[in-house]
């Protein structure tokens, strides 16, 4: 079984936002970057996978050389191959979808694993784009995956419960906080992995469809008040907030 | 025409779909363009309702093979409807099957795509978009340079208004290929209980609660609000048997309903960034340094054990 995980380099989420001088992007001063935190339950569970089942996994990033990092880090937890999709990442999620579905495109790959969003951009999109343009079936969001010989069952969030979700191999699966408890690399595994290549292609030509034009703060909520009983609380929300 | 994937629930248009209808009418008058409303199903029975929110058009792709939800069958008959009425914009409700489709359908029509956005306008002819990134901290505008503009919109976020239009009903055929993946069944299935992102109150407890049983006290304040309980992150990870779809937050459920109210929950980021778009925040904490209290609208500092039951029975008193 040949497996891809798509990985990204998001800014940690603690991080606190600045607003760059271009008006439309994040300041990178100070910004510790990170695996995207849902990527890490993709990576996971395609080790896992390996490890049960025998498996072939390549860690794919579309990014700058910053994403080499996050690449390493999944060599060092296992990951067989990495590789880099050079692209400057502009926040346009079917650019990056097309990236990844051209070098993904007759590879062979049996599942293509995906975190549910890259924080931050939270669009939650690249995985369902590069189903559709490999022409495959996805089931996003997932708590629990099971494979069986060319087919999956996937349980998902859905609105109205978990939603048991089957379909065909090969297949796209977006993962969502539940699915695993991701692991951490051994110091084996980072002094194996600063040995290991890290293939670097050009991402096609594509011209974007959607790009950020400005970043701004939220405004401030206005001040609260504090509240001295359930009593008053009630009479506040009922007369002045108008919600009861 | 802009078209909207709407979703029916028991015969009835989802809120969170009808919030989008609305939305689209405005967009619609504000560039001169029509409203077109898609219902794709195996009963679609109640369709006509779209014609209150402002649908010129109504649109079924109706066949016994959509019974369950397909996340490519689907895509492929609201990319077929786009197509087949020159819509120049999509939009959907951010609800789990409107995050789930919209990107297929995004890319079967190269068009650019925006999730659960919580502003919308035309400009020069094409769509614009304002959403949450960063877990809320920062706003994002997006602007689209593709033919066709694909968003989903924030649920409780956009405003629901009547505004009768014709509403034709037009049914058009079902996909006939496809069906890669099927939902096969649904587990655990919340038995009459809105969804936490429907919800216009949510009662949330965090980590102060204790345990499990005591959510109890968070049951009895929501039932007299009309509301639903959701929990922390800090809570579902305790161990007290709350569910993961219960969580409020970065890693859980996205929530802007008129009334949260966050009960020994501190306000960590986390939290924070799914509850932050919320109309009025209350906060009851028993720690006055407590972040949340910096976002609260109103905030008690108290014991929360006392706080909340004295809390249920004035909201009961003050709504009989």
């Amino acid at each position: 079984m040949k497996i891809l995980v798509a990985l990204k380099q998001v800014p940690d989420t603690e991080t606190k936002i600045k607003v760059a001088a271009d008006g439309k992007s994040l300041d990178p001063a100070d910004v510790k970057w990170i695996t995207s935190p849902y990527d890490e339950y993709a990576l996971e569970e395609a080790l896992r996978l390996k490890e049960s089942k025998g498996a072939e996994v390549v860690a794919v990033a579309v990014g700058d050389d910053k994403a080499k990092d996050v690449l390493r880090n999944a060599l060092a937890l296992g990951s067989d191959q990495a590789v880099l999709v050079k692209a400057a990442e502009a926040g346009d999620p079917l650019a990056v979808g097309k990236a990844l579905a051209a070098y993904a495109k007759d590879k062979g790959f049996d599942l293509l694993l995906f975190g549910n969003k890259g924080f931050g951009s939270d669009n939650g999109a690249v995985g369902p784009i590069v189903a559709e343009l490999l022409g495959l079936g996805h089931a996003g969001l997932v708590t629990k995956l099971e494979l069986s010989e060319g087919s999956f069952r996937a349980e998902r969030e859905g609105d109205a419960g978990t939603e048991v979700v089957e379909g065909a191999l090969p297949a796209v699966i977006t993962a969502q906080r539940g699915l695993n408890d991701p692991r951490y690399a051994s110091l084996k595994g980072i002094m194996a992995a600063k040995k290991k290549p890290i293939e670097e292609i050009e991402a096609p030509a594509v011209s974007a469809s959607a790009v950020v034009s400005a970043l701004a703060l939220p405004s401030a909520r206005p001040e609260g008040k504090k509240v001295e009983d359930a009593a008053a609380l009630v009479a506040l929300l009922r007369d002045e907030a108008k919600v009861l | 025409m802009i078209l909207v994937y709407s979703e029916l629930k028991d015969g009835k248009i989802r809120k969170p779909s009808l919030e989008a209808l609305s939305e689209a009418r405005r967009l619609a008058d504000a560039s001169g363009k029509t409203v077109g409303a898609l219902f794709v199903g195996a009963d679609l029975a109640g369709v006509e309702e779209a014609a209150a929110y402002g649908a010129d058009t109504i649109v079924k792709i109706e066949g016994a093979s959509l019974a369950a939800y397909s996340s490519d069958a689907f895509a492929a008959a609201i990319a077929d409807t786009v197509k087949a009425k020159g819509a120049t914009v999509l939009l959907a409700a951010a609800t789990s099957t409107g995050k789930d489709v919209a990107p297929r359908v995004a890319a079967r029509l190269d068009a650019g795509y925006a999730a659960d956005v919580t502003g919308l306008c035309m400009a020069g002819g094409k769509l614009q978009a304002v959403r949450p990134v960063y877990a809320g901290k920062a706003n994002a505008t997006v602007d689209f340079t593709s033919a066709i503009q694909v968003a989903t919109t924030r649920p409780n976020v956009f405003a629901v208004t009547a505004n009768a239009k014709a509403g034709a009903v037009e049914a058009l055929p079902a996909p006939a290929d496809s069906f890669k993946a099927v939902v096969k069944e649904i587990l655990a299935k919340v038995g009459g209980k809105l969804d936490l992102t429907e919800a216009d109150v949510i009662v949330s407890g965090g980590r102060g609660m204790g345990s499990g049983e005591n959510f109890k006290l968070l049951e009895d304040l929501a039932e007299a609000l009309g509301g639903v309980v959701g929990a922390s992150r800090a809570a579902v990870d305790a161990g007290w048997g709350i569910p993961h779809s219960q969580q409020v937050g970065q890693t859980g459920k996205v929530v802007s309903p008129t009334l949260y109210i966050a009960v020994g929950i501190s306000g960590a980021i986390q939290h924070v960034a799914g509850m932050s778009t919320s109309k009025v925040i209350v906060a009851i904490n028993k720690d006055p340094e407590a972040p949340i209290f910096k976002l609260a609208s109103y905030g008690i500092v108290g014991d929360l054990f006392t706080v909340v039951p004295e809390l249920t029975a004035a909201v009961k008193a003050a709504k009989a």
